[in-house]
């Protein structure tokens, strides 16, 4: 299986700040000492009189390196303003690099929005043709798969409407069928499956995993989690501009989840310090997970109850405030929310200021064995929310004991002893 | 195989692996820097259907939900002529060199009108595109020439008025005849069109970084055209001055178009040639220019 994409010491700088005219006399001085010496323009002292170094830049890229085999799926997560979509940008040819080289066999097809090109005023038809083309394709590749698109994309009675009527699911339907029906050999897709809803993305997905499966080979960024460690046969963990990892899916997943969480089995914030989240009503001051016995731990028994305590100050009266957690599973999947509201009407009493602590009891023989990752939030349902930290805590729920067959792996966030009923019904 | 990649250097394998694939296997090679001479133009042939689809998409979208359609490509000259006709022709009695006004002021503004068009739409890409640059490849040359293209409609469609009102001077028994200069009208509007790109390209790319340009366009092209003989012929210029007007490429062009069709002129190889070499030289430098910026005006622009 041989290498199609290969990326080598890629680099990408921006400036920062204001891009004032001032930057002519820059420009041209650099230009002409590059002229006079065959300077290199990247270098940050200036071979004229101004010799200083030009602070305000960024590196988005730092000598990434990868390769990417034919008919690989590979997946790029990171956090926000990690460099995935810079990469993106590159392989696209929208942006060029600062530094470093990448070579490409096949090819590429980008996905990087969805509806790239598509007028307001033209109909389904004739967009369906502006963005085909757009995006690579001959004319007559897109008549010979008109029909397919219109089909794909279940807008068929309104093909000829101006598109600026479409609803915006159809909008993007229509949109992700022109692209879905490309075929190159390398296909980029950048977070394009967070617009549409579940049925399409499923859709979606499918189709994609059908290109990969033949032969294909699939970039994929997205923060969705599930998706990735589905569909992505290997990852590649972008962090601050650099290659942080890469390999195996969920490994590389379960890192970088973990990476924000933390897992001592409690979390704080200092009370007077300005890390915590605050609001003008309430402060944030710790997370924890407390097992039965009531010690704070990171590690539960899988049959054992917990409590997950937040740990708040009430600042001055305000809004009726709820707390809540949520849960989330390895691969960052939300699987329940519940908040300390959640017994009473929402008119309960408002608290007075102070120092509080909500606890959450999570049942045992409830989660399966794996990790979890706590969200912790507070909000005023309706009108703002106060704080809210993301995967602020992690913990681990293992099987410490055999307790006899039932403890099978199933498979499955939980595990529940559900009452079956079992009736004969006839001979 | 999981492995976390150290800070500095490259990664082995990725070493490795370049030595042991033959380099000439590879479809396309992005570099930081490309050389002013890679012009891609083979490129800009595949993507062919969509200048084609670009061209339409624009006219489509200008016409639709309006009553008078293309028929406000005809207004527009016919206003111009008119205002001129009253203004420059009666008023101020300034000379048309002894042909009828309307016709005089017609086919001036007509060429006239092809080149503004494609200067100030050009002008604008980068800046009206960023959008659709921002996400996706394609030579981005393909927009500028669609809208060169879209303006020839237009330029058609007023060719069509002029030879309207040329036919009703006619049968009038206005002295009008035209020339063999008539064969170089395909030449003209190649000219007028090469020099509206590359002057259009050339502005575009430069306002990617210093926006003034753009209003700098917009009037400048209006001023531009009282250096022309649109209004009144090189020929009642004194001759010390006339360099001035020539030192226009679209002089040449215009003074061309009209010895042309009405046989009343000032016609000059020499005067053409120049104009020509300096269109070429416009669109070349345009192109080379264009192709440096479209690479990474995405960060500045």
């Amino acid at each position: 299986m041989h290498t199609v994409i290969q990326v080598e010491q890629l680099s990408k700088q921006y400036r920062l700040g204001q891009i004032s005219s001032g930057r002519l006399v820059d420009d041209v001085n650099r230009w002409w000492a590059r002229v006079r010496g065959g300077e290199d323009p990247h270098s940050k002292i200036y071979p004229s009189r101004k010799a200083r170094p030009r602070s305000g830049d960024m590196w988005a890229l730092r000598d990434v390196s990868f390769e990417v085999k034919q008919g690989e799926v590979l997946g790029l997560i990171g956090r926000n303003g990690a460099g995935k979509s810079t990469a993106l940008k590159i392989l696209s040819r929208v942006t060029a690099p600062t530094e470093g080289e990448v070579r490409v066999k096949g090819r590429i097809a980008s996905l990087l929005e969805v509806g790239t090109g598509f007028h307001p005023d033209l109909t389904g038809r004739e967009n369906i043709f502006v963005n085909g083309a757009i995006l690579g394709m001959t004319k007559a590749e897109i008549r010979n798969k008109f029909d397919e698109i219109v089909a794909f994309s279940e807008v068929e009675q309104f093909i000829d409407t101006p598109v600026k009527r479409y609803s915006s699911g159809m909008y993007v339907r229509l949109a992700f069928a022109v692209a879905a029906h490309l075929d190159p050999e390398i296909l980029i897709v950048d977070e394009v499956l967070a617009v549409g809803d579940a049925a399409f993305q499923k859709k979606c997905l499918g189709k994609m995993q059908r290109a990969a499966g033949t032969g294909r080979t699939v970039l994929f960024v997205s923060h969705n989690m599930a998706a990735v460690a589905r569909f992505c046969s290997r990852v590649l963990w972008f962090d601050h501009g650099r290659l942080r990892g890469e390999g195996d899916t969920e490994q590389m997943v379960s890192r970088y989840l973990s990476e924000g969480a933390d897992s001592a089995g409690e979390v704080t914030w200092a009370k007077d310090g300005e890390s915590s989240p605050a609001s003008d009503c309430i402060q944030l001051c710790a997370v924890r997970v407390r097992g039965r016995d009531g010690v704070v731990t990171s590690t539960l028994d899988i049959r054992q109850s917990f409590t997950i305590e937040v740990q708040y100050r009430i600042l001055q009266r305000g809004g009726r405030l709820r707390v809540g957690i949520r849960l989330l599973a390895q691969e960052g999947t939300i699987l329940l929310s519940s908040t300390d509201r959640d017994g009473d009407d929402e008119d309960g009493p408002m608290r007075a200021p102070g120092e509080y602590i909500s606890r959450c009891s999570i049942p045992g023989e409830f989660l399966n064995r794996g990790q979890y990752f706590v969200t912790v939030g507070c909000d005023t349902p309706r009108v703002r929310t106060h704080f809210h930290v993301d995967q602020a805590l992690s913990f681990q729920v293992e099987q410490t004991v055999g307790t006899g067959g039932h403890l099978d792996d199933r498979g499955g966030a939980l595990r529940l002893r559900l009452p079956w009923q079992v009736e004969r019904i006839g001979t | 195989m999981t492995r976390e990649v150290r800070r500095g250097g490259p990664s082995a394998q990725a070493r490795g692996a370049a030595t042991a694939q033959r380099p000439t296997e590879w479809t396309l090679v992005i570099r930081p820097r490309s050389s002013w001479l890679d012009l891609r133009l083979a490129d800009l042939w595949l993507y062919r259907d969509l200048v084609m689809l670009f061209v339409r998409r624009d006219f489509v979208s200008q016409y639709k939900q309006t009553i008078l359609g293309p028929l406000w490509f005809i207004l527009q000259p016919l206003l111009t002529t008119l205002t001129f006709t009253i203004i420059f022709g009666n008023i101020a009695q300034l000379s048309t060199d002894g042909l009828p006004k309307v016709l005089f002021y017609l086919s001036g503004v007509t060429p006239w009108n092809y080149f503004a068009d494609c200067l100030t739409k050009t002008s604008e890409t980068f800046n009206a595109n960023t959008a659709i640059f921002g996400k996706v490849y394609f030579p981005r040359l393909a927009v500028p020439l669609s809208i060169v293209i879209s303006n020839l409609i237009r330029f058609a469609v007023q060719f069509v008025l002029l030879a309207g009102f040329y036919c009703f001077f006619l049968i009038h028994g206005a002295a009008l005849r035209f020339t063999a200069g008539v064969l170089l009208l395909p030449l003209l509007v190649l000219l007028m069109g090469a020099l509206g790109l590359g002057s259009g390209i050339i502005v575009s790319s430069l306002t990617t970084r210093y926006r003034d340009l753009r209003l700098l366009v917009q009037f400048g092209v209006q001023l531009l055209m009282y250096s022309t003989p649109v209004i009144y012929p090189l020929s009642k210029l004194p001759e010390q001055y006339r360099w001035i007007m020539l030192a226009n490429p679209m002089t040449p062009i215009i003074e061309t178009f009209r010895y042309a069709l009405l046989g009343s002129g000032t016609f000059s190889w020499t005067y053409l040639g120049l104009s020509a070499a300096m269109c070429l030289l416009i669109l070349i430098c345009g192109i080379l220019l264009f192709n440096r910026v479209e690479r990474t005006f995405m960060d500045t622009v």
